[in-house]
């Protein structure tokens, strides 16, 4: 019974999302404000209907109903009630819910929250966002219903891929998929724009908020799945370049230009046309991500769905999401009016620069990740595209972006002086020297020159950003008390940039010390055996046998000591999961703030009495995370800046005294 | 009869393939420095049989083969390109994660690059132009005061 109501729940939903975008259209075309209220109510109400289907869901996962087909396919009676949860979002049809839930979320929030929007600006979002429901909840209908019965229901199910029952995979979708979703309002907000025909600086700060979140939660989402990765599968890399995660790198990159574009149409009301194209660019790639990894297309390790009806629907909701707002776009977008100018050498000008840098990055993943699937769709021959390409072809942009990043917060709008801004970075700079020089020292050739490389970047990016707050509050200058009160009146939006580029800094420190030196020992060892990595020594104590919920496991205890003092006990598992008959390694680390001891338990040798260790020592590993977790809370941080809290302002009359000329497009 | 073959070892290597402990210590190469070169080389070559793996993270047979295969040819004395060249012989470009420079991976190589001068010379060309609005050049109509100092200036060449 309650899986009908959830189906119905759901049905309903998608004529919901109808109302929410049919009627306030005509009503914005046509000033009929009854018309255009519509919108408000029906949000809330979709959001209502999608939250009783995936409450729906969850119950039927919860007290594992085997009379339904998604629940036999990705549950069991004896599966832990962590992994039941978020077993629901960990399959295909699942995960569709959990995006359109959280696509009416923020659906509901701007009709919630948006009291100050201009009531046509209002209802044109929510219009744009109710049509993307209508689209999504088609897809879910007739080609993913998770409330489809089975008769007879089986015993028991099928149990969820032991890969995916893991801490950090359970709550790595929602993240990720917030941060998908939560560009969407920056699409809807692009395409009502575009509709109304006017971009001005109030719309940049009511777009920007929501740009921030979605930015924020899709950082948090990428650096858990790196995470997830580099404990579960078992040889400690934390990026592989693997298609399904350039799915999410692409719109966080794309999503990184649109962050630094809006705040130059927010601040200079200039490069409007840009950032929509932005908006919609990003919000594509979002789309493109849902289709690469849900059609199956690529079938690697997290795409699980195999039906080629899902992957042309979704090909379509694409080519109508993209095709339509580019159409609009190349309609509307000549006729908007040019804002501030300023010189190459500004504030603007380095944004201009970190979205050119951004936008060829997220070219480069692009190229990388499709023309392979082009080639081999159009029978042209067959090439891998791999880590080594992305390596020579993404560092190169990076690096000079990183560099950028560090001195255009120096620039004053406007007109800038170059000189003068690098004069005052001088501390980063001795501390970038300084940087190389120790790591040089210390690894006395050790590694690869491309580490110092990126040793000195991090350091640059890290000081650097910190060096610019402490000038900005003349740390040193005055007094410590007068410094102090400068810092807490600073607007919280300045506390979140320096926070998210300082943060980079330490994770590119993360990703270069444990690409540049790390070491490992790979052997057969009995218990007893001992193995010597980085200085420390490992003793393999024994292995016991252990029994999980749904697994059996076995677990080996190692005694990790260093120049005779004990350092830690690991015990890493060999899992066998009965119901998939699948084995994860549940790797065992011990964390050390510069670097991790890792080690993980193998299959055992031909005769049984040994097993294959491999014992790495990742240095500087964790800060790569922590660098992530430190980038999402500065976005939160200038998500709380009181311009946000406080509301737009009152749009100005007269747009812009330029005259009717049109924005040129900074780059085609 | 190749691609069936290949469906069929894809079909079979995909569970396996899954917490992947690739290198086996029986292949490790006594020489710390020929072991370090050989890994190098493994993160260059595909696994063809997976999805998007190297050969030193994937545990397929088939990538032992060439795990082995690899070391083989540098305990013979092989430089790294002759290695490279030895494998590519066997099995094609399509074994090698940075696919070399040739006609169907033009777009590939030149691609970013290509972004990249067009971004900066639409960047460029935008700037240019938006200087041209800023000297109000042929575009924005003068206003009285400009109008006033522009015939006083032309006043002053006669």
């Amino acid at each position: 019974m309650i899986p009908e109501l959830g189906h119905y729940a759901l049905v309903l939903a998608l004529f919901v999302a109808l109302v929410q975008s049919v009627p306030p259209l005509v009503g914005a075309a046509t000033r009929n404000g009854a018309w255009m209220n519509v919108a408000v109510p029906a949000a809330i109400a979709q959001m209502l209907l999608v939250l009783i289907a995936y409450g729906a869901l969850t119950w039927a996962h919860v007290v594992s109903d085997f009379s339904v087909l998604n629940v036999v396919q990705n549950s069991h009676s004896a599966k832990p009630m962590l992994y039941k949860v978020s077993g629901v979002w960990g399959n295909h049809e699942g995960s569709m819910m959990l995006w359109i839930v959280m696509l009416t979320i923020f659906g509901a929030a701007v009709a919630l929250f948006g009291r100050n929007l201009p009531p046509t600006l209002k209802a044109r979002v929510l219009a744009v966002q109710g049509l993307i429901g209508v689209g999504f909840l088609l897809f879910i209908l007739i080609t993913s219903n998770p409330f489809i019965r089975v008769v007879p229901a089986p015993l028991d199910g099928n149990d969820l891929n032991p890969l995916l029952q893991d801490p950090g995979l359970a709550f790595h979708p929602p993240f990720l998929y917030a941060g998908y979703v939560g560009f969407s309002m920056a699409f809807s907000f692009a395409v009502a724009a575009l509709i109304e025909g006017r971009v001005d600086p109030a719309w940049a700060r009511w777009v920007r908020p929501w740009t921030l979140a979605a930015w924020s939660t899709l950082t948090m989402g990428i650096a858990m799945g790196s995470w997830w990765a580099y404990y579960e599968l078992g040889w400690g890399g934390w990026w592989y370049w693997d298609p399904v995660e350039n799915a999410s790198f692409m719109p966080w990159l794309a999503g990184t230009a649109l962050l630094h574009s809006a705040i130059v149409v927010e601040k200079r009301d200039a490069l409007k046309s840009w950032t929509i194209l932005l908006a919609i660019v990003t919000f594509s790639l979002s789309l493109m991500g849902t289709f690469l990894v849900r059609s199956g297309i690529l079938t690697s390790v997290h795409a699980f769905a195999v039906d080629p009806r899902r992957g042309i629907f979704i090909l379509v909701l694409l080519a109508v999401a993209t095709g339509g707002s580019l159409l609009l776009y190349s309609l509307r977008a000549p006729t908007l009016k040019a804002g501030g100018l300023f010189a190459p050498i500004s504030r603007e000008g380095a944004l201009v620069l970190n979205n050119l840098l951004l936008s060829t990055a997220t070219a480069t993943v692009f190229i990388g990740t499709l023309y392979p699937l082009f080639l081999d769709i159009m029978k042209l021959g067959k090439v891998s595209v791999g880590a080594p390409f992305f390596n020579a072809t993404f560092v190169p942009v990076a690096i000079p972006m990183v560099i950028a990043m560090v001195v255009g917060p120096y620039l004053s709008w406007k007109r800038a002086d170059l000189g003068a801004a690098l004069s005052r970075l001088w501390v980063a700079g001795v501390a970038v020297v300084a940087a190389v020089a120790v790591t040089a020292y210390v690894k006395a050739g050790g590694g690869p020159l491309l580490a110092l490389v990126g040793i000195g970047l991090a350091a640059w990016a890290f000081v650097g950003s910190l060096v610019e707050f402490a000038d900005r509050i003349a740390l040193f200058r005055t007094s410590f008390r007068n410094s102090w009160n400068r810092a807490v009146h600073l607007p919280r939006s300045a506390w979140g940039m320096t926070i998210a580029h300082a943060c980079l800094g330490l994770s590119i420190l993360g990703m270069t010390g444990t690409s540049a030196w790390q070491t490992e020992s790979i052997s057969a060892m009995k218990p007893g055996d001992r193995a010597n990595v980085a200085g420390y020594e490992f003793q393999f104590d024994s292995v016991g046998l252990v029994d999980g919920p749904n697994f059996k496991a076995e677990r080996g205890i190692f005694t990790v000591t260093k120049d005779g003092q004990r350092v830690a006990t690991l015990e890493p598992e060999r899992r066998s999961y009965s119901t998939t008959r699948m084995t994860t390694t549940e790797s065992a680390i011990h964390t050390t703030v510069f670097s991790d001891l890792y080690v993980a338990l193998g299959d055992p040798t031909q005769n049984g009495t040994a097993w294959i260790v491999r014992i790495y020592h990742h240095p500087l590993v964790p800060w790569i995370w922590f660098g992530g977790v430190g980038m999402m809370l500065g976005g939160l941080v200038s998500l709380t800046d009181r311009r946000f809290r406080i509301g737009a302002p009152e749009r100005r009359r007269a747009a812009g005294k330029t005259g009717g000329k049109s924005a040129p497009l900074p780059a085609e | 009869m190749k691609r069936l073959l290949l469906a069929v070892l894809l079909a079979l290597s995909a569970p396996a393939a899954i917490p992947a402990l690739a290198v086996q210590p029986d292949e490790v190469l006594p020489d710390p420095a020929l072991e370090s070169r050989a890994r190098a080389i493994s993160q260059e070559l595909r696994c063809l049989v997976c999805q998007n793996q190297s050969i030193d993270d994937s545990n397929a047979p088939l990538a032992r083969d060439l795990r082995l295969l690899v070391r083989d040819r540098l305990k013979a004395g092989d430089s790294d390109d002759k290695v490279m060249e030895f494998v590519t012989d066997r099995y094609g470009d399509y074994v090698l994660l940075r696919p070399p420079f040739k006609a169907t991976t033009l777009v590939l190589w030149i691609g970013p690059f290509a972004v990249l001068l067009l971004g900066a010379a639409g960047t460029f060309l935008f700037l240019r132009g938006r200087r041209g609005v800023a000297a109000g050049a042929d575009t924005a109509p003068l206003s009285a005061d400009e109008r006033r100092r522009l015939d006083a200036l032309l006043r002053k060449d006669d």
